[in-house]
């Protein structure tokens, strides 16, 4: 039976009255779909919030054409289960281009495949409100982002414009061409992410949980070679290593860590007895030019 | 189920009150760091930081965790509320952390409404200070009722007993005055951990728990609402079969079965389920997200209240509230605002403010308007009942912000105290005859035509001219002319912003009943903000208002300036002078916008004889 004095019932109950909120206040909410563990929890609470009914609102992946190939045939089975409409974007612009993490780095490419693509999705279909999967403690930046984030008609995040948010009551009012974005994980951790996973057994791509795969050394990160388009450096060499990741995301741009946890119970005694932060295996996040407070203010989330 | 698993943990929500003087940062460092919660990465960078900042001595200097702020205060850009999250063996914690001096008030309100306990830091060296007493009046004023005081430094006054009693015996008292009863008091050094995480050995007078015992352990009520409430959120409606409306219950517990009724109103229904994801629920109580079936077809819409029928939650449009500004722009009375409670939006204004509050002394000043950062003592008026509670029993229904309808921007929070007289005894007098008999009877489309414009516009000479005109065609009208108007029923009014929304309240008001009575209303007052404008709109009902905006230049205005007004503003006779030290907000979109320097009066009021009446009509 259902006690209701836990952590995660209070976290799970927030986040709903969140989805609620966003879809009694919006005209065309979208919520963004990035096949990671955090938008796995945010679909399983997306249904939770609206049942019996489906789904108010379509999912959105941007897609940089970079994703590991097991993210990808994670969300064709998420679309096929057909309850919720998975609407995917491709800066084609960008492909045309030809940009490239290998090439390009992983600023340019970032900003192009993913901050540019993101913001031609949210104008192409008018969405005026979209959900994310941020959470405060990832980041220091983050950990004063709002609930409910202004985005002026150039999808910027506005310091000065940000509002003050008290108690559980969200100010939604927004101009025409104006936006929010909205965090129903902001409270949640890393680990209550993956407590409420075992507890509510909902699947995620199995790139998580250790297995032996090809990897490279690279910069100091460990990279999987997921297709032939990774091309190895001189004195580089692919080696089988057992590996998992803790965060998703383009495969050059994601160091894995090594690690044996191959259950959801092993990844949780993993990460109690962890002694480093989530982001540290981003590649994108240590290029000094791109802080996230820069990378925000673009548009990026 | 693991007993590993943290959903058995419960969550404790705190704010930490003190500036960076008193060592807030160094705590809450040295708390995440006793609890085990600095990653490696993190200590590590942290040990490079410090010996930067203090090359000879190899200390962790704790404040330069929480000081990822710093490029923002250098930037001058708002700094507020920063989150953290840690846990311990038996709780899960987030921390409300607010930084920042100027903004401190609204930042740290917004930290206390998410918090059950506040931690006050007061440095032992100086004892209880001005700010101590206004952390602990926002702490009341937001309903914390259990404060954790932490006396630190005490490595800097010799761990003396002698020091620490009376800060605390004074702090009880101060508490006590502002009416906050639990205060749990301790020695820390927040530098050197001492009662922090672990206790003290240069205290050994002090027997009491560390101060992560006492997050630990306090005890926290889940909620004072005792009666059944739940603000309906979303109307969950997907086919014929189902109707469900679903929110987070606020108050109270409810059960399959329970009667309730829909409030504002008297709809009275039965609860025939409570749906979730997970399988019905037998019952559920505050705090949980559900979704309600009822037997019968009752009419709900989102930010209607769902309440125990036996003991029904009052209902009112008038009340006495607290109201802390967090606008750049000043609160004016009786301009209009939105006011978001619970899930209701509805339009709101003040009507009074009785007196501000010094946050720092308490005392009671006198104020026409309350500036960023201010607290005041209001009356306020909705333009719809609402139900709701005194914000003692209940923060949800008691709580509330207020919205700028301009720019967007939230401008205020307050707390509901109590209704100034319940909406159901004011009923609105039922008449027989109304507008519309009235309006046949003069055989006319009531309508209210509203010049804006600055002082010296021609707003009254083409009013005029068209009030002659209209005269002619057989309508019956009347020309609200705002000069005049200040001889009479605005003469107690002055110029500042304050008596300028007035002014112009007044007059929409009197124009709305002069619509209601059939006739065609001409105003003409400068009216120079646009809420004051749209205020008046919103009285009438579609298609009634009409925005007119005579649109001269101001030179051409400062050059034809008929009253000599304009040379006593330069002159500085005369202050609050629209156009010259005082706004003029242009309107966006009129219905009617006309150039006096470009046509000529004939050709103008031809325009609003056509536009304002369409061929038919006339």
């Amino acid at each position: 039976m259902n006690q209701f004095s836990g952590n995660l019932d209070q976290l799970e109950a927030e986040s709903i009255h969140i989805f609620r909120e966003v879809a009694a206040s919006f005209q065309r909410p979208v919520m963004l779909y990035s096949i990671g563990k955090d938008s796995s929890v945010l679909l399983h609470l997306l249904r939770k919030a609206f049942y019996p009914a489906r789904p108010p609102m379509p999912l959105l992946h941007v897609d940089t054409t970079w994703k590991f190939r097991e993210m990808i045939a994670f969300r064709d089975q998420v679309a096929a289960e057909g309850d919720v409409q998975v609407i995917v974007h491709i800066n084609e612009d960008g492909v045309r281009k030809g940009i490239s993490p290998l090439v390009h780095g992983a600023t340019v490419h970032t900003d192009v495949m993913k901050t540019v693509a993101l913001k031609q999705a949210l104008d192409k279909y008018g969405f005026d409100a979209a959900i994310g999967g941020a959470r405060r403690d990832e980041e220091k930046s983050r950990a004063k982002e709002r609930v409910f984030s202004f985005r002026n008609a150039q999808h910027r995040w506005d310091p000065k414009r940000q509002r003050p948010e008290l108690w559980n009551l969200y100010n939604t009012h927004i101009h025409k061409g104006e936006s929010v974005r909205a965090f129903p994980l902001s409270n949640w951790t890393e680990m209550d992410v993956w407590h409420y996973i075992r507890r509510e057994q909902i699947p995620v791509v199995p790139l998580y949980f250790a297995k032996t795969r090809p990897i490279v050394l690279r910069d100091g990160a460990l990279i999987m070679v997921d297709d032939d388009r990774f091309v190895l450096r001189e004195d580089e060499k692919i080696e089988q290593r057992t590996v998992r990741f803790r965060t998703l995301g383009c495969y050059p741009l994601t160091g894995a860590v090594e690690s044996t946890a191959s259950t959801i119970d092993e990844i949780i005694a993993e990460m109690a007895a962890s002694r480093t932060s989530e982001r540290q295996g981003r590649v994108i996040d240590h290029d000094p030019s791109a802080s996230m407070e820069r990378k925000k203010q673009e548009g990026y989330f | 189920m693991v007993a590993t698993d943290d959903s058995a943990r419960s969550l404790l929500r705190f704010i930490t009150c003190g500036s960076v003087d008193d060592g807030k940062s160094t705590l809450l460092g040295r708390l995440l760091f006793d609890a085990g919660m600095l990653p490696d990465d993190q200590v590590e960078a942290l040990r490079r930081d410090s010996r930067r900042q203090h090359p000879d001595g190899d200390v962790l200097d704790f404040s330069l965790l929480t000081d990822g702020l710093d490029a923002e205060r250098q930037q001058g850009i708002t700094i507020d509320v920063a989150y953290r999250y840690f846990h311990s063996a038996r709780r899960n914690f987030i921390v409300a952390d607010c930084p920042g001096h100027e903004q401190y008030t609204r930042n740290m309100a917004t930290g206390a409404s998410h918090a059950d306990v506040a931690v006050v830091l007061v440095d032992a060296r100086k004892g209880l200070l001005p700010q101590t007493r206004r952390h602990t009046y926002i702490c009341a004023l937001l309903g914390i009722h259990k404060i954790i005081l932490a006396v630190n430094k005490m490595d800097l006054v010799d761990y003396a007993k002698e020091v620490y009693e009376p800060i605390k015996e004074a702090y009880i008292n101060l508490a006590k005055e502002l009416g906050i009863a639990a205060v749990h008091a301790l020695p820390v050094a927040a530098l050197t951990g001492d009662n922090v995480g672990a206790p003290s050995k240069d205290m050994p007078w002090y027997e009491g728990p560390t101060l992560l015992d006492l997050l630990e352990t306090i005890h926290v009520e889940p909620s004072q609402a005792v009666d059944f409430r739940m603000p309906v959120q979303w109307v969950n409606r997907p086919d014929q079969s189902f109707r469900g409306y679903a929110g987070t219950i606020c108050g109270g517990r409810v059960k399959v079965g329970a009667s309730i009724v829909v409030q504002p109103g008297a709809h009275r229904a039965h609860i025939a389920r409570i749906v979730t994801a997970d399988g019905d629920l037998p019952e559920a109580h505050a705090g949980q997200a559900v979704t309600l079936t009822l037997d019968r077809e009752v009419d709900v819409s989102r930010g209607d209240v769902i309440a125990d029928a036996g003991r029904p939650a009052p209902e009112a449009d008038q009340f006495a509230v607290h109201l802390l500004w967090m606008g750049d722009e000043p609160l004016l009375p009786n301009r209009g605002y939105w006011l978001k409670i619970g899930a209701k939006t509805v339009n709101a204004r003040v009507t009074s403010i009785k007196h501000k509050i010094d946050v720092n002394t308490q005392a009671q000043l006198a104020a026409h308007r309350l500036q960023l950062n201010e607290v005041g003592y209001c009356n306020i008026d909705l333009d719809h009942p609402i139900a709701f509670e005194a914000y003692a029993d209940n923060h949800a229904l008691g709580g509330f912000i207020l919205i700028d309808r301009q720019n967007h921007a939230t401008v205020a929070c307050g707390v509901l105290d109590f209704d100034l007289h319940r909406a159901t005894n004011v009923h609105w007098q039922h008449l027989d005859v109304d507008k519309e008999v009235r309006a046949r009877s003069k055989g006319q489309h009531p309508k209210c035509l509203w010049f804006t414009g600055l002082s010296g516009a021609g707003k009254s000479t083409v009013a005029n001219l068209l009030e002659r005109r209209l005269s002619r065609l057989g309508y019956h009208t009347y020309l609200l002319d705002g000069d005049n108007l200040r001889h009479g029923l605005n003469r107690d009014l002055g110029f500042t912003a304050e008596a300028r929304v007035e002014n112009v309240r007044r007059v929409a008001e009197v124009a709305h009943l002069m619509v209601d009575a059939g006739l065609i209303v001409l105003v003409c007052v400068i009216s120079p903000f646009h809420s004051e404008r749209d205020f008046a709109r919103n009285l009438f009902v579609e298609g009634e208002f009409a925005e007119v905006y005579v649109d001269t230049p101001l030179e051409e205005c400062e050059r034809r300036d008929p009253k000599g007004l304009y040379r006593k503003a330069r002159a500085g006779e005369i202050s609050n002078f629209t156009g010259i030290d005082s706004p003029y907000e242009a309107p966006v979109s009129p219905e009617v916008h006309l150039h006096p320097g470009e046509s000529s009066l004939e050709t103008m009021v031809e325009e609003l004889v056509s536009h304002v009446f369409p061929h038919a009509d006339r």
